[in-house]
């Protein structure tokens, strides 16, 4: 009796269904992007009986993971870059590549006070440490590290900077109070499930490139193109913007 | 409280544990029968390489895998005939993973039982004509009882907690290789705190009772040796 228990207990888990239902897409989303993605999934989901899934993480590591063929459809990257590159690659549908939004990078404390509009806390140093993401993997770990070498920073504050595996993981240690301050994506602080608190500075853009977000199609079908022209919509715009980023006038396909 | 992606990754974690104990019990316990009665004098080789898995970076591991099952990889052609495509960023890429992960938490236990049998019982069977077969599995496995539950339970426990491996060749895709431990990774990076919360409790307290299954039922028996 016992014997049969564990056998039934095997089976039903060697048989319960793994991925599967055919409508069903997943797109690999940097992580800045977090935020906005989970709203557009949720808009979207109301239109349409297809599933979006979405997976999070840095660019560059979703970036290895779609040449090493991970399966995804679509490919939502924190920069231009990576896009190209798959393009290149002959791995995206020809003529899918475009800039789905602008996001700017923000320097922010969570203790009131602390960052002031001109960034000069960054010059005092009063700081053990400060986050920013990866840059060889994380566009706005990137960009962060532009902004300190064109305040000619990056020398003298290296030794206390940590860096967040991405700009999620970069928001936390911030959010937690482990790093005093951090550079984090203006979306993150504007889009939280929580209202954020604190201080921050806008970063201007003389100080690094604008970070142009551009998305590929990796896999062509009806669900990934009813997604992609629903991205491309007023309506998806709008979401776009509520979360703290530009979107540029674009022509739907 | 556990919504249904939280379900899905328990589901898949305990899908991977199980296959992996499985496979492993199959594997396992041949590898240890030897191990625990060969008298080759360069034994302590295969032992090192078992016990691998104890002391390496799961970082490690997971680099080589992620070569070695990769579309460049000669065991990629080899595999082909398995259904063909990488097996990275697959389920059964991580049950692959997952055998080799939990390695020496299966043949430990089972070698150390199969020692503690000692030759007499075998010997003593076979004046009585039995068979090495039947001597196999009338003598040693009853007596390796405790070996076998402790070699299945830490099997499973160490798979559930399985996450660098996961993380270098998983790709966290939900329904497919997103585990439970992967799942509050995260959750924690999401900021979504009270479902990193739920998961790990449930990992906790799941965790907790496998060990207090192993030490209860085996008492003073050795549960891991370096």
């Amino acid at each position: 009796m016992k014997r049969r228990a564990w056998y039934t207990l095997a089976v039903l888990a060697l048989i319960t269904p793994g991925p599967g239902v055919a409508s069903e897409i997943r797109i690999a989303t940097a992580s800045n992007f977090r935020n906005a993605m989970d709203a557009l999934v949720e808009e979207f989901r109301t239109a349409s009986e297809h599933r979006v899934v979405p997976i999070y993480g840095s660019t560059g590591k979703l970036f290895s993971q779609v040449i090493n063929g991970a399966p995804f459809e679509v490919f939502f990257a924190a920069d231009a870059r990576r896009p190209e590159l798959l393009e290149q690659e002959g791995l995206t549908v020809p003529g899918s590549r475009f800039t789905y939004a602008r996001g700017k990078l923000v320097l922010w404390s969570p203790r009131v006070a602390y960052v002031d509009d001109q960034g000069s806390v960054l010059e005092q140093g009063s700081f053990q440490h400060l986050a920013i993401a990866q840059p060889r993997l994380a566009p706005y770990g990137k960009a962060a590290r532009d902004v300190l070498e064109s305040l000619g920073l990056w020398q003298a504050l290296s030794p206390r900077l940590v860096q967040g595996e991405d700009v999620g993981q970069t928001f936390l240690f911030v959010h937690s109070g482990h790093a005093e301050l951090g550079f984090v994506a203006w979306s993150q602080l504007v889009s939280g499930p929580q209202p954020i608190a604190g201080s921050y500075w806008l970063v201007p853009e003389n100080l690094y490139r604008p970070v142009d977000q551009q998305a590929v199609t990796l896999t062509d079908n009806e669900v990934t193109r009813t997604f992609m022209s629903f991205i491309r919509s007023p309506q998806a715009a709008g979401i776009i913007r509520d979360h703290g980023y530009t979107t540029l006038a674009y022509d739907p396909p | 409280m556990l919504d249904e992606s939280d379900i899905t990754a328990l589901v898949i974690t305990l899908k991977l544990a199980l296959t992996s104990t499985l496979i492993l019990l199959v594997l396992g316990t041949p590898l240890a029968w030897w191990l625990a009665r060969t008298r080759w004098r360069f034994k302590f080789i295969p032992e090192a390489i078992v016990a691998l898995p104890l002391v390496l970076p799961p970082t490690v591991l997971g680099f080589y895998l992620l070569i070695a099952l990769g579309p460049n990889s000669p065991a990629y052609g080899a595999l082909g005939f398995l259904g063909g495509g990488s097996l990275a960023f697959t389920f059964s890429g991580l049950v692959i993973g997952s055998v080799i992960y939990s390695m020496p938490f299966v043949v430990q236990p089972l070698q150390d039982a199969f020692s503690a049998i000692g030759r007499r019982p075998l010997e003593v069977a076979a004046t009585l004509r039995a068979s090495p077969l039947d001597r196999f599995f009338t003598i040693a496995v009853p007596m390796a009882r405790p070996g076998f539950i402790t070699a299945a339970v830490l099997g499973f426990a160490h798979t559930i907690g399985e996450f660098g491996v996961v993380l270098m060749i998983g790709g966290n895709i939900p329904g497919e290789t997103r585990v439970a431990s992967i799942a509050i990774y995260d959750h924690v990076e999401g900021l979504e705190f009270t479902h990193a919360h739920w998961l790990s409790g449930v990992l906790l307290l799941l965790s907790f009772i496998l060990l207090l299954v192993v030490y209860g039922l085996n008492g003073r028996f050795r549960v891991i040796r370096l």
